[in-house]
């Protein structure tokens, strides 16, 4: 089986300048990409060939699991934004947040210093639990929460290519972008 | 002891066109400058200060991890940009070269080792060249660890090493990790490695 670079809802100049266009054609179209091949390349031949990536992220290790994780990973975060959704959460999604949290800022707050205090590469997430409570967790590199068994509902990728060309050394910066390119319709749908 | 972030022997434009002036200047204002400064936090009123890095390092497992990456951070990099140099095309000679065609065969096996070491490393870490009990080797090491600390898989004396972090190179090189360790065998400074190998 082959696996697929998804098309993105959205042009890769829409989410300027929070996300600069140059940014996303290599985000996307170089570093997504590149992580579909590789994964098509290496499940030839092995007990992942017509895995689903689900399956790949519980049991596979090394370059399988890296690669099979970063397709997931990066599909999750860009269909995660949108130029122009909603930017607050609503209804139960906003009310589990207060229930976990606080308020949204609280979260907004949590999660951003969780963001900007992983020690290099790799992805901060939102999860729901087995109770339906909320969590903030840093995986480094691929880490990807299903492999732990729970359920990702929103994910910011803090590798440096994620915002080194529009933000250089700058991370806190890209992390408040961050906030104002949300599609929180397709983020609650996820709870 | 307070760490200084070190001045550079050479001009951020120096290294180009293998590494851009703007690159230079952010990697060494900004991002060794936040090391040497949390690594100071990190340490200050702790029974640390005072402390060689290198001791620190010995049994780093047992420290907070602020002092492991912002220590690393603070002595990989001037280990960088002291075996970074202007004078570019130049190859080992000597003593050097001698440990290098022993320990790989040849110096163009030892660039492919070490070459691969670097392209290999899965999210950010270094490259190293290593003199462990007499004997080279390339090896590598995640995030801001390195060879001298407890918790490294190759452990020894680190006489090169090459930051694959990719701030190091995604405004000039982006996602062409390969490209930016190809240009690095430009800009080696050679006879800085050599006394480190004869120390
Ligand atoms: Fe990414
Ligand atoms: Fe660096």
């Amino acid at each position: 089986m082959n696996f697929e670079l998804p098309k993105l809802p959205y042009a890769l100049d829409a989410l300027s300048p929070y996300l600069g266009e140059k940014t996303l054609e290599f985000h996307y179209g170089k570093h997504h990409n590149a992580y579909v091949n590789n994964l098509t390349g290496l499940v030839r031949g092995t007990k992942f060939e017509n895995a689903k990536l689900e399956q790949i992220i519980k049991e596979a290790e090394g370059g399988i699991y890296n690669n099979g994780a970063q397709v997931w990973n990066h599909t999750f975060y860009f269909f995660g934004f949108s130029p122009d959704g909603k930017r607050e959460p609503l209804g139960e999604m906003a009310d589990a947040i207060n229930k976990s949290f606080g308020s949204f800022d609280q979260f907004k707050e949590k999660f951003s210093k969780a963001a900007a205090t992983l020690f290099g590469s790799g992805w901060v997430w939102l999860v729901k639990k087995d109770n339906s409570s909320l969590e903030i967790i840093q995986e480094s590199n691929a880490g990807n929460p299903l492999r732990s068994g729970l359920k990702p509902i929103l994910t910011c990728d803090v590798w440096e290519h994620a915002y080194y060309l529009d933000y250089q050394n700058r991370r806190p910066d890209y992390i408040n972008a961050f906030w104002n390119i949300l599609d929180w319709d397709v983020i609650s749908s996820r709870f | 002891m307070v760490f200084e972030l070190p001045k550079l022997d050479y001009d951020y434009k120096a290294l180009e066109p293998y590494i851009d002036a703007q690159t230079m200047e952010i990697h060494h204002t900004k991002h060794h400058g936040a090391y040497t400064a949390k690594l100071n936090d990190a340490i200050k009123g702790t029974e640390l200060e005072g402390k060689s890095l290198e001791d620190i390092f010995k049994n780093i497992s047992e420290h907070p991890a602020g002092v492991r990456n912002n220590g690393g951070g603070y002595y990989n990099h001037n280990l960088f940009w002291k075996i970074l140099s202007p004078r570019s095309g130049e190859e080992p000679t000597g003593d050097l070269l001698n440990a290098i065609n022993k320990s790989f065969g040849s110096f163009e096996n030892f660039k492919n080792e070490f070459s691969t070491a670097a392209a290999s490393v899965f999210g950010s870490g270094w490259a190293w060249l290593v003199k462990s009990n007499g004997e080279l080797k390339a090896t590598s090491t995640p995030n801001q660890d390195n060879p001298l600390m407890d918790v490294a898989s190759v452990k020894g004396i680190p006489l090169m090493g090459l930051d694959v972090w990719e701030h190091a190179y995604y405004l000039k090189y982006q996602n062409r990790r390969p490209d930016y360790i190809a240009a690095f065998w430009n800009i080696v400074a050679w006879d800085e490695v050599a006394k480190r190998y004869l120390k």
